[in-house]
């Protein structure tokens, strides 16, 4: 028989599809952009440590808001610790314990979405009834609360981000699900007597799977804005530890004289912030997923 | 004599590909269309026949751009006009009416309202005359009681008349030029033959011409004066419908025309090899080639021009046409099916009623259900291990639903399935067993919804050979070698994915997915409507030889009772969930016959101007099945009076084993056939 015209390869690693995915985000500006700067920050967070030209804990009183200059490339605060050293170590913390957070909500929002949307009926309803309450409630609220509780440790702001930035996935994960679960393949698999189990595994994941990543890479950088609200405020990291939202609230009083102090680390957290935003949109083009909404939380 | 209103002069239009190479969708067309005239573009799906309607309103879908040609509406090229030119010309002069009206029409704008702001944007007349006018527009499109359809929703409308109210609509603005694009694709046999009837009545009333765009030759012969034929992005064959449909002197039409199942000829039609070429695949050569049974060296290497003929009045684009002047017609040579059908009963289905209905509380808590006018009632029907049963009927009668109620996705209400005699299949899913799930299987419509996308064919076919057999490694790949070598695709679609296949090959490997479970049983619900009509012969002979060797039995649904004729052994008719008959298809598709039957039958449309649909019934739809009697009552023309309203018919048997459900006698039935 005469074989079909159609060229393309069959079946792909998923290395080379990682790949290819990669390729087609790169090949436009804005996704090229994103990547780069996504990828600088990354970079910089893991070698900073051994690059950094001063100790970020050292207060030299006698260098205090002192003007950039050669010795001190973006000057130094109001104790007199290195900016530059603090600006290149301080998104550590934020991309460590937010990464991880997204980890955790992509998780839990990602399965609870999918098993909602799988079972439907009263069950879905209930859940989606207390999603929605959570969703009510200011998360910043719940937040502070949590943390005074609890303490700022990574271990405590990992799993309560996560939890809070999951409730948005949820939604996502189960309306992608409830587009699926009305195809044919899905009754096809139903009326072979697969379990529930391998039908969300075989059938529904892979066909989620984008839409709840794409979703995922949205609340990250949402997260890090919250997450940095939170040092902001006094309840992220604790100091000494360098973070730019902590950085950001201690110069903010100083900026009349000494911009220096906070204009590097807004630099670095609105850029890093852009090129989330970016490679995710970028993402979302390569896989050919519609976002239609912006995160809202 | 005639006025040219359209022309289309040497136009190509295409898209740049990843890659960067240009490629072409419509390739260096030219046509016109004159003053009055009802012309058929017909054309498989990806031909470019609706890329060709819409150009000629000056619309170039997204992604496509003109690469050369123009499309003239009286004397000015629409490709080049800005939007403020076009806006004058759109819904006043040149009128498009789309495939899917329901969904062209706004949900939450009452029909009137809507009638009324293309009445507005259109012409000047004043609100009172604008009244009259949606009335007058109403009733040419002659829906019942214009003036309370007026107040209606669009989702209180059938499918049926929402298509009138897009005619309607489209006619607002008096065009020269209406575009029709599939405007009967999925509605009904009845429906369709009614909306085609008008719309030939309309073109006639008010002199506008008509581009009927649609893959379906038996439409296109009802509606046209001329027929254009498209193959990849190409005019291949051109004439007055007659000639064409008559006497095809293209291979592509001629081959095309076999292939299509006739209501008058049991058997399989001969299908045509292959499928439409890729755009941009051929670079040289006529690209019909591949399929061509009339090929000659020549035609590898050239491609033909449009050539044509005086004498015939017709366009041709092959080199070797004269070669099918000589054959009068288009003798269809039929393959008789051999039925393999023996006397032991593998599957009878006994009072069987499904319900819909939403169930209250109490009744849930005892999982019971009470519906004392079930979606589906009193099914009795004793299949036989090795025949091709047919379930027919319109939309909404129930076909589907009788299809899940025995694959156990739907649980029945009352009534008992029983499988080889004596085992009786739980009606819910999760109380079968493993070997209760293998013996029956689904083939559904359409394969893109019915394959995982990301999937590959391997994966497909390995899931029911993993479950049923637990198969691994190499045994599990030779079986499925082996599956696809039945369903006639090679070794290397094994890491395909369904993108990257063909319509027909989608359903083959639907096809090989089935089989793979070593079914008794295979449920087919409307498994070729979605396929192109020269890939439905080649599937259609294929189910028909797997069946052969396996010794399957199909239940097989389809609306289409050409195709129905064509495979099936036996027929069953429903009416809103109610058998009206069932018998041997010879007889079925032979009289007597129950009123609604002939009804289905009257309305087949055959592509053949000679052969007139007969509209017997109206095309309402019914929203319930009638409480008691006859659930036909509601639109037979038959009706013989309270009798039918109040009794249930009953089975009448003629001498050849056809079961009747009328409260008409046999004798009178016959006396009284139309047809
Ligand atoms: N999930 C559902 N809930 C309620 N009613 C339904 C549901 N599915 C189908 N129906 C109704 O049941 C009736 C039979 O539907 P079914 O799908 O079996 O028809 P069909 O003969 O297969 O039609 P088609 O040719 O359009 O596929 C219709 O009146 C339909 O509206
Ligand atoms: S030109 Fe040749 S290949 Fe093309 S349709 Fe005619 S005979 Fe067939
Ligand atoms: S029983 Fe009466 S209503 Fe029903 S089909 Fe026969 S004549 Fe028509
Ligand atoms: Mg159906």
């Amino acid at each position: 028989m005469k074989t079909n015209n159609i060229t393309e390869e069959g079946k792909k690693s998923s290395f080379s599809k990682v790949l290819e995915v990669l390729k087609t985000m790169a090949s436009k500006p804005s996704g090229f952009i994103g990547l780069s700067i996504l990828v600088f920050h990354i970079t910089l967070a893991l070698i900073s440590p051994y690059i950094a030209p001063y100790d970020y804990k050292a207060i030299d009183p006698a260098m205090m808001l002192s003007a950039p200059s050669s010795e001190f490339w973006f000057g130094t605060d109001d104790l007199g610790r290195d900016v530059f050293t603090r600006t290149i170590l301080g998104g550590r913390t934020a991309l460590t314990v937010t990464f991880f957070g997204s980890l955790i909500a992509l998780l839990w929002g990602g399965l609870l979405g999918i098993f909602c949307g799988l079972v439907g009926g009263k069950i879905d309803d209930v859940v989606m009834r207390v999603v929605d309450a959570f969703l009510s409630i200011p998360w910043i609220l719940a937040m502070l609360l949590i943390v005074s509780l609890l303490g700022t440790t990574t271990e405590v702001l990992i799993p309560a981000l996560g939890f809070f930035y999951g409730k948005g996935i949820v939604r996502v994960a189960r309306a992608a699900t409830h587009d699926v679960i009305a195809k044919d393949f899905i009754v096809s698999a139903r009326a072979r007597g697969h379990s529930n189990f391998s039908i969300m595994w075989n059938e529904i994941i892979p066909n989620v799977r984008d839409a709840i990543l794409v979703e995922g890479a949205m609340r990250w950088s949402w997260m890090l804005l919250g997450f940095s609200s939170l040092s902001f405020l006094g309840f992220g990291v604790s100091p000494p530890t360098p973070d730019w939202g902590l950085m950001i609230s201690n110069g903010r009083g100083l900026m009349s004289f000494a911009y220096w102090s906070v204009i590097a680390p807004i630099v670095g957290l609105s850029s890093l912030i852009i090129g989330i935003n970016l490679t995710a949109d970028a993402f979302a083009k390569a896989l050919g997923i519609d976002r239609a909404t912006k995160a809202p939380v | 004599m005639f006025e040219i209103i359209q022309n289309v002069k040497n136009l190509s239009i295409g898209f740049r590909s990843k890659k960067g190479e240009e490629i072409l969708i419509l390739k260096n067309i030219s046509t016109n269309i004159k003053k009055g005239e009802t012309v058929g573009i017909v054309g498989e799906s990806g031909s470019g026949k609706s890329t060709l309607a819409l150009a000629m309103m000056g619309y170039v879908k997204h992604g496509l751009y003109t690469i050369g040609g123009k499309c003239e509406f009286n004397s000015s090229n629409l490709l080049t006009m800005n939007s403020r030119e076009l806006e004058k010309i759109r819904g006043r002069k040149i009128a498009m009416i789309p495939q899917n009206a329901g969904q062209a029409l706004t949900p939450n704008l009452k029909i009137g309202y809507q009638i009324d702001e293309a009445l507005q944007l259109h012409s000047n007349l004043n609100k009172q005359q604008r009244d009259e006018k949606i009335s007058e527009l109403l009733n040419k499109v002659r829906l019942p009681s214009p003036d309370t359809i007026a107040l209606r929703y669009p989702h209180e409308l059938s499918g049926g008349q929402q298509q009138r109210v897009a005619v309607a609509m489209a006619l607002a603005g008096k065009p020269d030029l209406l575009l029709l694009d599939e405007p009967t694709t999925g509605l009904d046999v009845t429906t369709q033959a009614h909306v085609l009837e008008l719309l030939k009545f309309i073109a006639k009333d008010t002199g506008t011409s008509m581009v009927y765009v649609s893959h379906d030759l038996g439409a296109i012969a009802q509606v046209s004066d001329r027929i254009i034929v498209m193959y990849s992005g190409e005019i291949v064959l051109e004439g007055p419908s007659r000639s064409i449909l008559k006497k095809p002197i293209h291979p592509y039409t001629f081959g095309l025309l076999k292939s299509i199942p006739k209501l008058s000829l049991a058997g399989l039609p001969e299908s045509m090899p292959g499928s439409q070429p890729q755009p941009g695949s051929i670079s040289r050569g006529c690209s019909f080639y591949d399929r061509c049974n009339f090929s000659s060296d020549k035609c590898k290497n050239n491609s033909p021009d449009l050539e044509y003929l005086e004498d015939l009045k017709t366009s041709i684009k092959c080199f070797n046409y004269k070669n099918l002047m000589n054959d009068n017609e288009v003798n269809q040579n039929v393959k008789k099916i051999n039925t393999n059908s023996q006397d032991k009963e593998i599957l009878t289905l006994s009072e069987v009623s499904i319900s819909y209905a939403k169930q209250k509380l109490l009744d849930q808590v005892f999982n019971k259900i009470t519906d004392d006018n079930p979606t589906v009632k009193d099914i009795n029907i004793n299949i036989k291990k090795g025949e091709t049963i047919a379930l027919v009927g319109e939309s909404g009668s129930g076909k589907s639903t009788i299809l899940k109620s025995i694959a156990g996705l739907l649980r029945t209400k009352d009534g008992i399935i029983t499988f080889d005699q004596n085992r009786q299949l739980p009606s819910d899913l999760k109380l079968r067993n493993p070997n209760e799930l293998r013996i029956i299987q689904l083939i559904f419509q359409n394969p893109d919804e019915s394959l995982n996308p990301n999937h590959t064919v391997e994966e497909i076919i390995s899931q029911p050979l993993k479950l049923y057999f637990g198969l691994k490694g190499e045994e599990l790949k030779k079986n499925i070698i082996e599956l696809l070598e039945k369903v006639r695709l090679g070794e290397f679609y094994m890491s395909r994915y369904p993108r990257q296949l063909s319509g027909g090959e989608k359903q083959r490997v639907a096809v090989a997915r089935a089989f793979a479970a070593k079914p008794d049983i295979i449920l087919c619900d409307e498994v070729t409507s979605a396929l192109d009509v020269s890939v439905q012969a080649a599937v259609l002979n294929l189910l028909q030889q797997l069946k052969e060797d396996f010794g399957t039995t199909y239940i097989f649904v389809s609306h289409d009772l050409a195709v129905v004729r064509a495979i099936s052994d036996r027929v069953a008719v429903l009416y809103q969930g109610r058998l009206c008959e069932v018998g041997p298809s010879k007889d079925v598709y032979q009289f007597p016959s129950h009123p609604y039957t002939e009804v289905l039958l009257g309305a087949v449309l055959e592509p053949d101007p000679d052969i007139k649909p007969k509209l017997v019934a109206e095309d309402i739809v019914e929203e319930k099945p009638p409480k008691k009697g006859c659930s036909f009552q509601g639109r037979c023309s038959r009706i013989v009076g309270d009798i039918c309203k109040n009794e249930i018919p009953p089975w009448q048997l003629t001498t050849s084993g056809n079961s009747i459900r009328c409260h008409i006698p046999l004798k009178e039935l016959q006396k009284a056939q139309i047809i």
